[in-house]
């Protein structure tokens, strides 16, 4: 039990976590990301991920994928709370579980070692579109898209290899199918 | 080719174009061109301040009295960030201000210069919206989003940060252009389909109450006349928070009182205990719904709000109805009274029991206090000063503690826009300015700042301002030499340990309003009470009223933190006679 002096309540029942991904349209401007970013910060959401760019050069649009968790009622809030920034055009979130959508990151991995090392960690990664984007006698620089965990699978399985830095970004996200969010 | 303005000059035409009257502000270097175009504005007042906080508090009083945004002009640096306390307080009180600051020239934007600070970083949690204009083109879209964003939807604060080069550079001055980019993310967005469940809770209630916030005085004086239509044509009981004060009678036999940790025993008896509760206009802050997993356990809930992020956030209801106050209280009334004719006279018998069972909450009268003959009891006070105003249009504000919230139990409104608090920030030292503020919204009004002398201290500089402008306010404070809230937090959950809650060295208040020109008054005892209100009323100019009150005198009834609303804590009139009960008492 927390203090009970507080001169605030104390706080109760903790609901069950989901992990959501967040996708925002924004007008790509001065500060919009930290608006975005702020509003995390602020309110103690958590951001596991994060990425940006600008998707419509025409329309001055950004698009931000944020993967975040919280309770369903904190969840709903962080949909809310975005709409309500000035420069947001739309808010989409998807649950992680959600089968009509894909999530995708991207990873680079160096491996420093010898032929056969290098040779061991292409086999390895073979089954998440690996390819090679530098490669000299001791090393290879391989490029993975995959989920976050099957990175997080990788990157262990080549640490023995000679995995000496891994660079990573955050999720994107897209619908199947032919449906646009609007 | 049409002429060309100077960004300085496209501020003035801007905010002509808006209809405002007064700036309150303050110079320095970075703003120097916008107020050297002052002069040919005759149209538009700078109010000078003497700190900037003021002028945000005082454009907060302007505005919440008058229904128009508040606008605010401030130096660069320091000028800013002494600003950002009235806008975080206007943030969370939705007030619509726009506040104009001054900044470095854009080449010397992130070199640390002279007076520069980061406003646009500073200020983006606390505004609305904000922004750092640094091409003179913009200049105008900008200040007119600014005005929208502000008065649009829930209000609230902006800032408009205008490097100094920009208020010299040039350009056209284009009248706005429509933009809709923020009309269509706000506003009604209820179905009739939601009132019809509105109306069919309603006539199915038997304990409902209805409890509306500082979204009905936001919605506008209709709003306020909307709602008593509303609430006499169903018979409920209707309970405020402290912001939504005003908006129903204080003194009509619907309104049960505030509700909250320092409401009326019979408003939070009536929350807990109602089987329909609806929510109009008011957030579920935690001041009023003490322990949230016991929030009025047995209720439906409803809730009208124009924020849909209000929603849901501390409390799921059972029916949300996202709109502005005004019009879904008239949709609804008018789908009522087409829909049952005999609906209003069926449901107020339903409900009899439940008004029986709230007059007998009543007759603990939780607000009571033991009056002395000797010193003079707060309460006392502030019922004086109520009794001796009522028969005017008085408009109250205050600064934040004890005195607030005796303030709020009593003295009763009967009007909107009359009541003036820092309910959601809790700023002390906003009451004077914001008096101020008020004031110049209404120069023939009477206007009364119901202080703590604590808090009053924070932002005295300002009867400054009030003698330079002849702004006839009244600071009534009640001075019992501590920080009276603290004290009673101390006392009643720290065992009296009172750490740094007595002013030692407090001014004389007499001579401090003589030294900035205005009257002094001090009362010592209940006798002389009276006539030294009425010699505060009768003269002409700003008083300052320093009211010697008991020290010892604790607000109750109080719900303790992290209680719900059945469990307060009463008065010590109560515990006289019915002995506090073993709960409570684990309570203190």
């Amino acid at each position: 039990m927390a203090n009970p002096k507080s001169a605030y309540s104390i706080p109760t029942k903790k609901g069950k976590l989901d992990t959501h991904i967040f996708v925002v349209w924004v007008d790509n401007e001065a500060g919009v990301l930290a608006r975005v970013v702020g509003l995390f910060s602020g309110r103690g959401y958590n951001i596991e991920s994060l990425a940006v760019a600008e998707v419509d050069a025409t329309k001055n649009i950004s698009r931000i994928t944020i993967v975040t968790t919280g309770t369903p009622q904190v969840i709903d809030q962080i949909k809310l709370q975005l709409k309500k920034l000035v420069p947001v055009h739309k808010v989409a979130d998807f649950k992680r579980e959600d089968k009509k959508v894909i999530f995708k990151e991207m990873a680079l991995l160096k491996v420093v070692g010898n032929k056969k090392k290098i040779e061991k960690s292409l086999k390895a990664c073979k089954s998440f579109n690996p390819v090679i984007l530098d490669k000299t006698k001791q090393s290879v620089v391989i490029q993975i898209t995959a989920l976050r965990r099957e990175i997080d699978k990788m990157s262990k399985r080549l640490k023995p290899f000679g995995l000496t830095s891994t660079s990573r970004t955050g999720a994107i996200a897209m619908t199947r199918g032919s449906e646009v969010f609007k | 080719m049409s002429k060309l303005y100077s960004g300085a000059e496209i501020v003035f035409k801007c905010l002509e174009d808006q209809d405002v009257e007064f700036i309150f502000g303050y110079p320095g270097g970075a703003v120097l061109p916008i107020y050297d175009e002052l002069k040919n504005h005759s149209s538009i007042k700078h109010i000078l301040v003497r700190h900037e906080q003021g002028a945000g508090h005082a454009a907060e009083g302007y505005a919440r009295s008058s229904g128009k945004p508040g606008v605010v002009l401030v130096t660069s640096g320091p000028g800013a960030t002494n600003v950002v306390t009235a806008l975080t307080d206007a943030y969370m009180d939705s007030v619509p201000l726009v506040c104009i600051s001054g900044q470095v020239p854009t080449h010397l934007i992130g070199t640390d210069a002279f007076q520069e600070c980061d406003t646009t970083g500073i200020t983006r949690p606390c505004t609305k919206h904000n922004w750092l204009v640094k091409d003179v083109k913009d200049l105008t879209k900008v200040l007119h989003e600014a005005f929208k964003v502000a008065t649009t939807g829930r209000p609230g604060p902006v800032l408009v940060d205008i490097p100094k080069d920009v208020q010299f550079a040039k350009t056209n001055y284009l009248k706005p252009k429509k933009e809709n980019k923020i009309a269509n993310k706000l506003h009604n967005k209820f179905t009739q389909n939601e009132l019809d469940k509105l109306i069919d809770l309603i006539s199915k209630a038997k304990k409902p109450v209805i409890y509306t916030g500082g979204g009905v005085i936001n919605s506008g004086p209709k709003a306020s006349e909307t709602l008593r239509e509303f609430v006499r044509l169903i018979g409920f009981p209707i309970t405020s928070t402290l912001q939504g004060l005003g908006a129903f009678p204080g003194d009509d036999n619907q309104f049960i009182g505030m509700l909250g940790m320092h409401g009326t025993y019979e408003a939070n008896n009536a929350m807990h205990d109602c089987d329909l509760l609806i929510n109009i206009g008011a957030r579920f802050d935690d001041r009023i719904t003490g322990k949230i997993d016991e929030f009025s356990p047995k209720s439906k809930k409803v809730h009208i709000d124009i924020d849909p992020s209000s929603i849901n956030k501390i409390i799921k209801v059972d029916l949300a109805i996202v709109g502005d106050v005004n019009e879904v209280l008239k949709s609804t009334i008018k789908k009522i009274n087409k829909k049952q004719n005999g609906f209003k006279f069926s449901n107020k018998q339903s409900i009899s029991k439940w008004w029986e069972q709230i007059q007998k909450w009543r007759t603990k009268d939780s607000l009571g206090y033991i009056n002395s003959d000797k010193t003079i009891k707060p309460q006392y006070a502030v019922q004086r000063l109520y009794e001796l105003t009522k028969t005017q249009d008085t408009f109250i504000t205050t600064e934040v503690g004890q005195h607030q919230m005796w303030a709020a139990q009593h003295y009763k409104f009967n009007k909107p826009n009359r009541w003036m608090t820092s309910g959601g920030l809790g700023t002390m030292g906003y009451g004077l300015p914001a008096a101020v503020g008020v004031q110049i919204a209404h120069p023939d009004k009477l206007v009364i700042d119901i202080a703590g002398e604590a808090s009053v201290l924070m932002t005295m500089q300002e009867m400054s301002t009030a003698v330079q402008y002849n702004l006839p306010i009244k600071i009534f404070v009640l001075n019992n030499q501590y920080m009276g809230m603290v004290r009673q937090w101390q006392e009643l959950l720290h065992e009296k340990n009172y750490s740094e809650s007595y002013s030692e060295a407090l001014p004389d208040f007499v001579k401090l309003a003589e030294a900035y020109g205005c009257k002094g008054i001090k009362a010592n005892n209940p006798e002389e009470l009276d006539v030294k209100i009425k010699e505060m009323l009768d003269h002409d100019g700003p008083v300052i009223f320093d009211c010697q009150v008991d020290p010892n005198e604790n607000c109750f009834p109080m719900i303790p933190s992290g209680k719900p609303h059945n469990q307060m804590i009463l008065g010590p009139n109560d515990k006289k006679e019915n002995k506090i009960t073993g709960k409570g008492k684990a309570l203190v």
